[in-house]
């Protein structure tokens, strides 16, 4: 099936990976737009890591074609390895080196020279506001400052395209806070960012696009209103009496995008709400079925929500 | 050239390292003197030489190469880190040569083993050991201990590929002791049951100890008709170590751009 991939950096084209009998990709598609940040959403197991691997080169795949800035992956790794950045789901710097020793090795690495790799170190250094720790073993950073160096890091070849596995999974808010700064920084030079997350609140603060992952291919993708158009809000209702638990969870099957679920302990109904469907209209047809409510909740659709309307399934713990 | 390059720089980065930790400068000194008071001494006062000597001139090549042996722990434990520790993923999708890995690790087993090589030949002439051949011979058997010290670095750093991963890497570290054991550095395979006798004296250590032995003119020098790697030591030790580069370096190249895959 041919396709037009416009002013797409990062394409891939039923992409398949499987190790043994394990498939991790089983056929994914997808096109980054140029100069764009692009999100990968799904749970553990999804497949995200193992497409950022291959997408980086470090991993070949079973079939199917991918391309970076227009070269292929298996076939021209070292043009590929050239244009691109990456910083994995742990920090990966050396850890006995300081900040400035490690960026200065990785631009020596990338063949800016002896005095390019300096010069760039410093550069970076200050402008992501690093220089106070410069000169300190990175392993005395704190978990935010280690994925900011390591960030950086991934910058130093000043790549077209920078692939972030989970930027910000196990890290405060606050560092979250600077990660995403550092990131929406880089769109501005015009790099490309492609980033997984578990997230989708990250990926609705910092992707212009998102592809929802599961089982290895993408069985969603559009810009984060589209989605969240499409999953609603998120409904909890508890209700005073067991006995009514039957008639509201009918009443909210009705009214979401999938089946309700019950929790007999908590005497409550959840269901991801159709995004047409507002809250009175809830409150009226619980009470036209005679329940009898305690409390009604919404709250913003989280990646369970996602997964729960769009493949029927909750995400495996 | 730009392999040379980029294995340079990641020899230079272990060199920073090294600066950063002066603890590990600390151990590469304790812990040759702790062989030699060990070896030399306690263990020492109980061996005779064959053909008499004195025990610490025969041990001192020993702990030369024991302590160029170390050098396959060395590797293997910093490449394994660097998998653990996600490093190498970074390496490997960098444009740089896929042989720079292993050549900068084994570049720096060259440098720290000068470093821990003139260590131990200080504690050896403390005690009383002596070079007794000249000069040439003396730097002869300095560059054998370095050729072997670089050999081994390969094979640390195949294994160290291997395993991937740090805490496997710590438990085999601790086997390269009973290889280093098995051989002539310590005592005279002479007086072994045969069937040790046999993989003693065919240990490549064995044939360095001996080389050592002869180019610093230290007692134990084997019998004419001792196991032919004891008999032709520098030879045998040349060989070993040529065989033994071309068996790693090809393998540890191969593992480095395949890794993962």
């Amino acid at each position: 099936m041919p396709r037009h991939h416009g002013d797409a950096i990062v394409v891939t084209e039923w992409l398949r990976k499987s190790f043994g009998a394990k498939e991790a990709l089983t056929g994914l598609d997808l096109s980054v737009p140029t100069g764009t940040i692009f999100g990968l959403l799904g749970p553990n197991g999804a497949g995200k890591s193992t497409a950022v691997r291959v997408l980086s080169t470090l991993t070949r795949p079973t079939s199917g074609r991918a391309s970076v800035a227009g070269y292929d992956v298996a076939t021209e790794a070292g043009e590929v390895r050239k244009r691109i950045g990456l910083a994995g789901q742990h920090p990966a710097v050396d850890d006995k080196l300081t900040g400035r020793e490690n960026l200065r090795m990785f631009g020596r690495l990338a063949r800016l020279g002896e005095r390019g790799a300096r010069a760039r170190a410093d550069e970076l250094l200050a402008k992501f506001d690093l220089e106070h720790a410069a000169d300190r073993l990175t392993e005395t950073y704190s978990g935010g400052m280690r994925r900011r160096i390591d960030l950086i890091v991934s910058l130093i070849t000043a790549p077209a395209v920078l692939f972030l596995d989970e930027p910000t999974t196990g890290l405060d808010p606050r560092s979250r806070n600077e990660i995403w700064a550092t990131v929406r920084d880089l769109v501005a030079d015009r790099t490309t960012v492609l980033l997984t997350t578990q997230y989708l609140d990250e990926a609705d603060q910092l992707a212009a696009n998102i592809a929802v992952v599961d089982g290895g291919k993408v069985i969603a993708s559009g810009t984060p209103d589209e989605l969240k158009a499409r999953i609603g809000s998120h409904l909890d209702v508890i209700v005073s009496d067991p006995a009514h638990l039957e008639g509201a969870a009918t009443v909210l099957s009705a009214l979401g995008n999938s089946y309700a679920t019950a929790d007999l302990d908590e005497l409550s109904v959840s269901v991801p709400l159709r995004a047409e469907v507002q809250l009175p209209v809830v409150v009226r047809e619980l009470d036209a079925a005679g329940v009898v409510v305690r409390d009604v909740g919404l709250r913003k659709p989280t990646l369970d929500d996602v997964f729960l309307t769009l493949t029927g399934k909750e995400v495996a713990a | 050239m730009t392999t040379v390059l980029d294995g340079w720089t990641l020899t230079r980065r272990r060199l920073e390292q090294l600066r950063h930790q002066p603890g590990q400068i600390a151990g590469m000194l304790i812990f040759p003197a702790i062989m030699v008071v060990l070896f030399g001494f306690v263990f020492g006062s109980a061996i005779a030489v064959p053909g008499g000597g004195n025990y610490r001139e025969y041990l001192m090549p020993g702990l030369f190469v024991m302590t160029s042996f170390s050098a396959v722990s060395v590797a293997m434990l910093s490449v394994a880190g660097d998998h653990t520790r996600g490093v190498m993923d970074r390496f490997r999708a960098l444009p740089m040569s896929r042989a720079a890995v292993p050549l900068g690790e084994t570049g720096a087993g060259v440098f720290s083993g000068l470093m821990s090589l003139a260590i131990m030949l200080t504690c050896g002439y403390a005690c009383g050991w002596r070079a007794h051949n000249g000069l040439w011979s003396t730097l002869g058997a300095i560059g054998v201990l370095i050729l072997f010290r670089y050999t081994v670095s390969w094979i640390g750093t195949y294994f160290g590929l291997l395993v991937k991963n740090d805490q496997t890497a710590d438990q085999l570290a601790p086997l390269t002791l009973p290889v280093t054991m098995l051989s002539n550095a310590f005592v005279p395979t002479g007086g072994m049951p045969a069937w040790l006798r046999v993989i003693c004296d065919w240990n490549p250590i064995s044939a360095t100890v001996a080389a050592c032995r002869s180019l610093f003119g230290n007692p134990g020098v084997p019998a004419a008709d001792a196991a032919w790697p004891l008999a032709n030591p520098i030879t045998a030790s040349l060989l070993w170590s040529l065989l033994l580069l071309a068996v790693f370096v090809p393998l540890s190249v191969r593992r480095f751009s395949q890794a993962g895959l």
